[in-house]
Parts: structure tokens; C-alpha cells; sequence
């Protein structure tokens, strides 16, 4: 029934619209808890895709522990954010498991994973580009009712440029300080894990390293990091996991200077 | 002397009555970008949302009147409008949960709810005329006027009387408070924030754990409470004729266009836009030119641009040029 | 079930309820809403053709209905000489300074180099040309609108028989979208919506403003009829005679009589743009309009000018709505330009479409049909309910006073329902498109 929703492509910004709709359905779980080996964060043996579509992902394992980065590299459309977005719940699992410090998730929705501690920064649209610097960082707080006056504090010594910017619109903002701000944000609630999705897409180089040091610095506070990156070569150079996919499946796991190591990772991912 | 008598007669034909029915647009076009912002379709639903509250706003006026309570020389509406807040609150969130929020668990098409809309305003256009009738019902009460022409010019010695109605003055006290209420509840309160942040982004705003029917119901009540003092205040100046308020659509509509969809700020100066668009193209300017000019130049006709009945297309034409040299409106907003 | 069963099936079910009413009432009545059927359906093509082939939002086809309706008066009426030789030519010079103004600021427009200098050129000549325009046009309206004011008053028409009123409504209709068009769609695909609910509101105030042109809230009565008056059926003796033999009162005779005329008028021109409307939809040009709906920007891709597109099918879906309004005009005899409402014939035609079933020809007819129907027997039903529900009432009863007086006002609450509940149980409408 709901086809006679979809059949008119009216595009009248006058009437209707479209800016800031939201577009995911969230798609949690497969109904069967598994069992799978002792990790902080893991996504065990995922296979799935979205709606009723084919599978991306053919049994991906993912995991990170305290203290680490684990980054996902790969080729284009080998599912490097299908597979991120499975552990976020953004995907129609149909086999595996999420779990989260010990506790399965699988069957959550993306709304209850951020208030079981996990925190998301999308790869697109990831702040509210009308607010201001502190009110993106007050509403990545929203779910808390405690003081958080001091993450909000903490937030700002990590990113300092963000305290001298705090009254201004995040739309203003150049590139890489809006992905400090939607960093910022999903640190506002005190995440167990944090994910990135891509942060340093359509950065300077420059701005590239100052973000992969942030990050670094972010890990140092003892949050594990799960990231996907694009610059596959620096992003193995800081990860102490690194997880290279082919066509939604694991091919090469490792420490970040195993990867860089070895020899067909280089001559397939990093051009040699 | 001339020039003073000019400023009073302009103030007196051309000012006071804009300010006061920019104020009654600016209110109107508040809630019509509200929902654009937040539920993201135009509510055609809007205008006879208005004249539902107000008929409420009437009805417990007359009630009130019949049992003798009044408000001294104030209009007695103003004792009724919380009631007529309050039914108009009761019905857009009747509205919602009946017929808004299954489309949008559905997540159809904004035109789809646009089209729903009109739906809903062939339903409460019915329903008004059903309760009180398709008529003019008068309502006001109190002091006709702050300062009637007679008194000014006493007061003064000038030929030129200047009147304030009662409803005009309140017209724009009670818009002011409505407005500086609205933006302290959007920019400074927790729940007004995440409203923004959810028009703002969606998807983002769920991640961050707002509740987005929490956010639609909000927005509703707030709306609400706009469209029935909006609809009240235009009454009162003016009369209520339920069939008025579904042609205010065509100024409202324009008025929030004017401004910049979604924009609150906009929505407000495209109001006041215009509302003083309408009156001066629309007045007969001999009245003000016969004290400036020398007599030799007096103008023999009304020097009245276009007869009052064309206020639609001053509305209209004044849309037409925003869109043509600026179509995100005169403040940035979302129609780009 | 098969589809052409149950669409023969509905509208069978339609023919059927207008045929309880020529039993239940009369068949003046029955034949009354057969034949505005006939004019709502067609008006129901020409919006299915904006929104359910092009996904155009028009809601300003009140405006285009009323020009339509314009267009009969333009046509039919005969001219009015004295009141052309009082300031008909006037009013033309007039009307001609005030377009020449227009597209001298359009030409400043396009041709100089932006800047201040072009801002002030621009003034100068919309001001100038305001005054000039007004200067001339004035005195001309005046002189035209003293000529006999009581009867008369207005410039009058052309004096052409009133059947050629039906395709100069429609070429008068598609000369309005076209200029619409070329502003609201050739600059934003988007500000469709608001720009068509204010022209239409713009052309309804000046059809009651402009008296010169027809007569304005006066009206225009009498209009010529494409067939004969009763009173001369009942005059003629032949006719009296076969009435007589058929059994029938002549005075009844002679109403059927024209009303079915207009019925077979009617049903010519639906028949007629319903093919044409069909073979638009099954060509090659309607496919492609049905590729640009479902997706702009995949068509834009590939090469298809949308804007040109849409300014096509928004001409002609109004041209359509355009020769309805002629034809309405016609059967009524009569322009009232005080009485077109939005909600009438802008919104209402849009629940027939959408309860017919968008993007369907014949689910367009159907609604057109079943919806005039509706509109017109819901207040008889409601008038009937409120009696049952108030019979326990006392018959002095100040409520039970009210209810009956507002059973009138159950029809726009009857079709708001009617389209809330298709639309949410049945959005593709009781005759799918395909």
C-alpha cells in the first residue's frame, strides 16, 4: 500500500520540504543472538544488506577494545560503511551478531545503541549546520538529564578552536572544524565506543593529519575508536586493528604495521 | 502645520492600520513556517486552523458576556483567548494523531501531506461553518478606542484627527509577547533547541537521541496557540467571517514565502512587508498629498494606485519580484 | 475481478445513483447533475493531466474555469456600440501602453548591463508607464462603464455564436497558463502552487472589478444559448404535440428537452478530449511525461527539457479546465464572477481527481461524476439526518434550530472526509493508473 506514497516526484520547495528529512530506517537485528570471541565492540560474522536487497556484507567480523583504532580500509564499494552501519544498526542483518561490552545488540534500534553508549559520527550532514558550535554539542547531550558541563569543558580542551567559535552557526565553519564539531558532539554523551565514518573525506592533507591527531588524542582518553577511512595508507599508520575488506567480506586483519607490512595488502590497497 | 497634518493623516490611514495587520500576518505566517520547518509540508489546513480558535476564542466571549464578566475597557476575547488556545490545541493534536502522523510513520511524499491538508481544511472549513455559521460575528467589546480622531485633535489643534483603536494597540502588545515568547523558547530552552536541531537535521537529531514525535507535538501546540491568537486579534480588528480566514491564506502564505520559508525571523518581516505593501498600494494618497503639495499641484483624482480589491495581487506581485531577484527569501530560508 | 469489470461496475454504480435520483426527486434534477458531471469530469482531465501525467501542483484552477466562463461573455454577446464609441478605444490604447510598459521594463531588463543605472531606467519606465496607462485607461473605463449603467455598461463581445465561446475559453485559458507558466515554471520548476492560488485570486478580482469588460458583481444574465428557450418549445405546437403524445406535461418537456441537449453538447466534447487525453497518455509524449514525473532528474540527464515539458502539459490541462468554464457559463446563461470559490472549483476538482484515481483518464471521468454527485445530494441526506437525529427535540428547540440550519455546511465536512479517507486507504484512487 504504501506505493501510492512513493509515485509523484513533486519537487515544490514552496509546498513541501525536503532540507533536513531524515532518510534511514533504522534495520536492527536478526532475531538470533550468537556467541562470539571476548572484544569491547564487536560485530561477529555479519552478513546482510539493506531492505530486501541482495547481501553487501558476507560474513564481516569487526571488532576494538579499549584504548585502540581500529580502522576499516578497502576499495571503493567493498562495503567499508555497510559494514560500520551494521554494527550501528543501520542494516538488515540476516545472520551475526553485535555486541557491546559483553552485552548483545543486535536487536536494537540506532536510538537505544546511542543511549547504550555507543556514538556515531555519519559520514554526510553530520551537524546541525543552523545551530551554534555549543548548541550542536548541548544537543549531542540531549539524552543526558545529569550536569554536563564538564564534557561539554573537556570537549573544549580537546578541540580548543571550538571554544573560541562556540557562539557562531556550525554551517560557517571551514571543513575540518565541522568534523571537529560532529566529533565533539557524539563525544557530548560520554560514548563507551565512538565510530567515524569516513571524518577526513574532502579535507585539506593539511587538515587531514590535524584530525588523525585529534583522534589519536581521543583514543589516549581511553575511548575505542572504530573508523572508515578512504586514506587507507595514514589510517593504517595510527590504527592498532586494521581491517581490510573486499566485497563486504574480511580479507586482511591485522595490526595496523602488519597491514602496511605485507606485502599483497600493498601491492592490492596502498598502490605498492 | 501641513507637513505635521500629512504625518497624521498618513500615520492614521496608512501606518497604524499596517502595523497592526502586519502583526496579525506576521503571527499567521509563524505558524505556517513552523510546519514547513518541522513537518517540512505547507499546511493549506493553516487559515481555518485560525478560524477554528477563534470561533472557540467567540463562543467563550458571548459566554463570558452572557454571565457579565468583562475585562474593563479591554475586549472580553482577551479573558477567552486561553480557552481558545487551548480547543485549538486539542484539535490540531486530534488532527495529528488522526490523520498527519500515519503518513508520517509511512514516511510518504511531503506533497502527499500537502494534498492530506487539504483535506483537513475541506473538514474544519465545514466544521466551523457547522458550529457558528458562514456569517460575520461580531465579538469585540471594551473601549473602541486608545485615542479617538475627536480627542487627538482637541488635543492637538491640528485638522487631522488620529485614532488608535483598542484592538490595534492590543494587536501589537499581544503579537510582541507572542514573538519574544517564540524566539526564547526556540533559542533558549532545551526542547525549543532540539525543534531546531530536528528541522535543522533529521537524521542527526535522532542520533542524538531526540524524540522526533515529541518534537511534531510541540510544534503543533505551538502552532496552535499562534494560529488562535493570530485569528482572535484579526477578528477583533477587523470581524470574524470563517471564510475571510481561508482568503488570509493567500497573505500568510506569501508573507512567509517573502521572508524566507522556515525562517521565524523572515516569516515576521515578510508580514510587516506585506501588510504595508497592501495598505499603501492600495490607499488613496489625496488625503496626505493635499497637505504637501501646493495647491496648484493638487491632484483632482484619489491617487490610489490600485483599488483595495486587488490586495491579492499586491501580495502576489510582491511575491513574484522576491522570487525572481531572491527566491531563498528576504532571509535565508529553506525553499533554495 | 477484472479491472474493466469493476470500472464498468463503478460506473454503472454511478449512472445508477443518478438514475435514483431522476426517480427519487426529478429528473430535472437527475439530468442538472448528469450534465455538470459532464463539465466536472472534463475538469477533472485537465487537472489529471497536470498532476497525474506531470506531477504539476496547479490549485488555481478556479482562475482558469472563470476565464473559461469569461470567454462566453468575450464571444456571445453582442458589442455594444455606444459603448465602444464612448471609450472602447481608450480602454484598448490603454491596455496596450500598460503591456507595451511591461515589456519595455522586460526588455530594460534583459538587454542593459546590471547596475544602478538599469535599476533607475527600470523605475522610471514601470512608474512612467503606470501613469501613462492609467491616464489613458481611466477617463476610457468611466466614459464605457456610464454608457446605460443599469443594463448595459460594459464593452460587450464579439456577437459570435456561443458554441465557438467553448474553444475561445479554452485558447483564452491557455494564453493565461502560458504566461503563468512561463514565469512561475520557467524561472523555479517549484512555486507552482502559491503562484497559481494567487492568479486565481488575481483573475476572480478582476472579473469582479473591471466592469467594463463584463459588468463585474453585476453580472452578465441572458447569455445566448446553443439551443432554443423553453418558452419557445412550449409555443410551438409541433413540439406540444409530440409531447402530448409521449405523454408528457409540454412545460416538463420543453426543460428535459434542452437539458438533454446540453447533456449530448456535453458528452461530444467529454467523449472527444477524453480520446484525446487517452492517446496523449499512450504516445510516446505521454510516456515520456510519466518518465520526467517519476523521476526529473534522471529525464533532465537524459536530455529532456522538463521545464518545456511541464510549461506544455500546464497549457494544455488548462486549456481543458479553460472550455469546462465556457460550457458551465453556458448552461448557467450566466457570468456571476461573485461566485467562483477556491473550494468549489479549485478544490473540489482536486478531490475528484485524486478520489478517481490520479494519473487514470477514466478515474478522472468517474470522480468527476461521483464527487458532483455527491456535492450535490449531500445536503438533501444531511438535511434528512439531522431531522432524524433532532426528531427527539423539541420542536421549539434552539439546537435542534441550529443543526437543520447548518446541515448546508455538511458538504465541505463530507468532502474533506471523502478525501481523507481515499487517501489513506485507497491512495491510488478507485481507478488505478496503470
Amino acid at each position: 500500500m504504501s506505493g501510492g506514497y512513493e509515485n509523484r516526484s513533486n519537487k515544490d520547495a514552496t509546498i513541501t520540504n525536503t532540507v533536513g528529512k531524515g532518510e534511514f530506517d533504522p534495520h536492527p537485528g536478526t532475531g538470533h543472538p550468537m556467541d562470539t570471541a571476548e572484544a569491547f565492540l564487536v560485530g561477529d560474522s555479519m552478513t546482510g544488506g539493506y531492505g530486501k536487497g541482495p547481501d553487501i556484507l558476507h560474513d564481516c567480523t569487526l571488532s576494538v577494545n579499549p584504548g585502540e583504532i581500529a580502522v576499516i580500509v578497502g576499495p571503493n564499494g567493498a562495503g567499508k560503511s555497510t559494514a560500520m552501519k551494521a554494527v550501528f544498526g543501520m542494516l538488515d542483518l540476516r545472520q551475526g551478531s553485535v555486541r557491546l561490552d559483553g552485552e548483545d545488540i543486535t536487536n536494537l534500534s540506532p536510538q537505544d545503541r546511542v543511549v547504550r553508549g555507543m556514538g556515531f559520527v555519519p559520514q554526510n550532514n553530520n551537524i546541525f549546520t543552523s545551530l551554534t558550535v555549543e548548541e550542536n554539542l548541548e544537543m549531542g547531550a540531549f539524552i543526558r538529564r545529569d550536569d554536563f558541563r564538564e564534557t561539554l569543558a573537556q570537549i573544549y580542551d580537546l578541540f580548543p578552536i571550538l571554544k573560541d567559535k562556540r557562539r557562531q552557526a556550525a554551517g560557517e565553519l571551514s571543513g575540518g572544524q565541522r568534523q571537529q564539531v560532529a566529533v565533539g558532539r557524539a563525544l557530548m554523551t560520554q560514548p563507551k565506543v565512538l565510530m567515524l565514518d569516513e571524518p577526513t573525506a574532502g579535507v585539506s592533507p593539511i587538515v587531514m593529519d590535524e584530525l588523525f591527531d585529534r583522534i589519536i588524542e581521543v583514543s589516549r582518553t581511553g575511548i575505542p575508536i572504530l573508523m572508515v577511512e578512504q586514506n587507507a595508507r595514514q589510517a593504517l599508520e595510527i590504527a592498532d586493528r586494521g581491517y581490510v575488506l573486499v566485497q563486504g567480506a574480511n580479507a586482511y586483519t591485522g595490526t595496523g604495521k602488519q597491514l602496511l607490512a605485507d606485502p599483497d595488502v600493498r601491492k592490492s590497497f596502498l598502490g605498492g | 502645520m501641513d507637513f505635521l497634518n500629512a504625518i497624521v493623516a498618513l500615520s492614521n490611514f496608512v501606518l497604524i492600520p499596517a502595523i497592526a495587520y502586519g502583526s496579525q500576518l506576521a503571527l499567521g505566517a509563524l505558524g505556517v513556517t513552523l510546519i514547513y520547518g518541522i513537518l517540512r509540508f505547507s499546511n493549506f489546513a493553516h487559515g481555518d486552523t485560525m478560524a477554528f480558535g477563534s470561533m472557540v476564542t467567540v463562543l467563550v466571549t458571548w459566554w463570558f458576556q452572557s454571565m457579565g464578566i468583562s475585562f474593563g475597557p479591554l475586549p472580553t476575547a482577551l479573558l477567552a483567548l486561553p480557552f481558545g488556545i487551548l480547543g485549538c490545541m486539542a484539535l490540531v493534536l486530534i488532527t495529528d494523531r488522526a490523520v498527519y502522523r500515519f503518513y508520517r510513520e509511512q514516511k510518504a511524499k511531503p506533497v502527499i501531506l500537502v494534498i492530506v491538508s487539504m483535506g483537513v481544511m475541506f473538514i474544519l472549513n465545514g466544521v466551523v461553518r457547522f458550529i457558528i455559521g458562514p456569517d460575520d460575528q461580531r465579538f469585540a467589546d471594551g473601549e473602541r478606542f486608545i485615542i479617538s480622531a475627536r480627542d487627538f485633535k482637541e488635543m492637538t489643534g491640528l485638522s487631522e484627527g488620529l485614532a488608535i483603536k483598542t484592538t490595534q494597540g492590543i494587536t501589537v502588545v499581544v503579537a510582541v509577547v507572542a514573538v519574544v515568547l517564540l524566539f526564547w523558547f526556540l533559542n533558549r530552552t532545551r526542547t525549543g533547541k532540539s525543534m531546531r536541531a530536528y528541522s535543522d537535521n533529521e537524521d542527526l537529531a535522532l542520533l542524538s537521541g531526540i524524540n522526533p514525535e515529541r518534537v511534531v507535538m510541540y510544534t503543533w501546540l505551538i502552532v496552535a496557540a499562534l494560529a488562535t491568537v493570530a485569528g482572535t486579534l484579526y477578528g477583533l480588528d477587523k470581524s470574524f467571517k470563517p471564510f475571510v480566514y481561508f482568503q488570509l491564506l493567500l497573505p500568510i502564505f506569501a508573507a512567509a514565502i517573502v521572508g524566507g520559508l522556515g525562517s521565524p525571523l523572515g516569516a515576521i518581516a515578510g508580514g510587516f512587508v506585506i501588510a504595508f505593501s497592501e495598505v499603501t498600494i492600495t490607499y488613496a494618497w489625496k488625503k496626505v498629498l493635499v497637505y504637501l503639495l501646493p495647491d496648484a499641484l493638487e491632484p483632482s483624482g484619489l491617487v490610489q494606485l490600485l483599488s483595495t480589491d486587488y490586495k491579492f495581487a499586491v501580495s502576489f506581485v510582491i511575491l513574484l519580484i522576491v522570487l525572481l531577484f531572491r527566491p531563498t527569501g528576504l532571509f535565508r530560508g529553506k525553499s533554495v | 475481478m477484472s479491472t474493466t469489470l469493476k470500472n464498468t461496475l463503478l460506473f454503472a454504480l454511478v449512472g445508477a445513483l443518478i438514475l435514483l435520483t431522476g426517480v427519487m426527486q426529478s429528473w430535472n434534477s437527475a439530468l442538472l447533475i448528469l450534465n455538470m458531471g459532464l463539465i466536472s469530469a472534463i475538469m477533472a482531465i485537465g487537472v489529471n493531466l497536470q498532476w497525474g501525467f506531470a506531477g504539476l501542483f496547479n490549485v488555481g484552477v478556479m482562475g482558469f474555469v472563470a476565464l473559461g466562463g469569461l470567454a462566453v461573455v468575450l464571444v456571445s454577446e453582442p458589442p455594444v456600440t455606444e459603448a465602444w464609441a464612448a471609450g472602447g478605444m481608450r480602454i484598448v490604447l490603454g491596455l496596450l501602453l500598460g503591456a507595451a510598459t511591461v515589456v519595455a521594463a522586460v526588455l530594460v531588463n534583459t538587454r542593459m548591463p546590471a547596475g544602478r543605472l538599469r535599476v533607475a531606467v527600470m523605475i522610471a519606465v514601470l512608474i512612467g508607464g503606470f501613469f501613462l496607462y492609467r491616464g489613458v485607461f481611466d477617463p476610457g473605463v468611466d466614459a464605457v462603464e456610464q454608457v446605460n449603467a443599469a443594463a448595459s455598461g460594459f464593452l460587450g463581445g464579439l456577437g459570435l455564436p456561443v458554441l465557438l465561446a467553448w474553444p475561445a475559453g479554452g485558447l483564452l485559458a491557455a494564453g493565461a497558463a502560458w504566461l503563468i507558466g512561463k514565469t512561475a515554471l520557467g524561472l523555479r520548476s517549484d512555486y507552482l502552487a502559491i503562484a497559481t492560488l494567487g492568479i486565481a485570486e488575481i483573475i476572480i478580482a478582476v472579473m469582479k472589478n473591471e466592469d467594463w469588460l463584463a459588468r463585474g458583481v453585476k453580472n452578465v444574465v441572458g447569455l445566448p444559448r446553443p439551443l432554443p428557450f423553453e418558452i419557445d418549445l412550449q409555443n410551438d405546437p409541433g413540439f406540444v404535440e409530440r409531447a402530448v403524445s409521449l405523454g408528457i406535461d409540454p412545460v416538463t418537456a420543453s426543460t428535459l428537452y434542452v437539458k438533454l441537449g446540453y447533456s449530448v453538447l456535453f458528452l461530444v466534447v467529454l467523449l472527444v478530449l477524453l480520446w484525446m487525453a487517452q492517446m496523449a497518455l499512450k504516445s510516446p509524449w505521454g510516456r515520456m511525461m510519466r518518465a520526467i514525473r517519476d523521476n526529473e532528474v534522471a529525464a533532465e540527464a537524459m536530455g529532456k527539457d522538463v521545464t518545456r515539458r511541464h510549461l506544455h502539459v500546464f497549457v494544455l490541462g488548462s486549456a481543458i479546465c479553460g472550455i469546462a468554464g465556457a460550457m458551465m457559463t453556458t448552461l448557467d446563461g450566466q457570468l456571476t464572477p461573485g461566485s467562483y470559490q477556491p473550494l468549489r472549483f479549485t478544490f473540489l476538482v482536486w478531490v475528484m481527481v485524486i478520489v478517481g484515481g490520479s494519473g487514470n483518464n477514466l478515474g478522472a471521468v468517474l470522480g468527476g461524476f461521483l464527487i458532483w454527485l455527491l456535492w450535490v445530494q449531500v445536503e438533501p441526506i444531511g438535511l434528512f439526518l439531522m431531522q432524524v437525529m433532532t426528531s427527539g427535540l423539541a420542536e421549539d428547540s434552539a439546537l435542534r434550530a441550529h443543526m437543520l440550519d447548518s446541515a448546508a455546511h455538511m458538504r465541505l465536512f463530507t468532502m474533506g472526509l471523502i478525501l481523507l479517507l481515499v487517501l489513506r486507504f485507497s491512495p491510488r484512487g478507485l481507478i488505478p493508473e496503470k
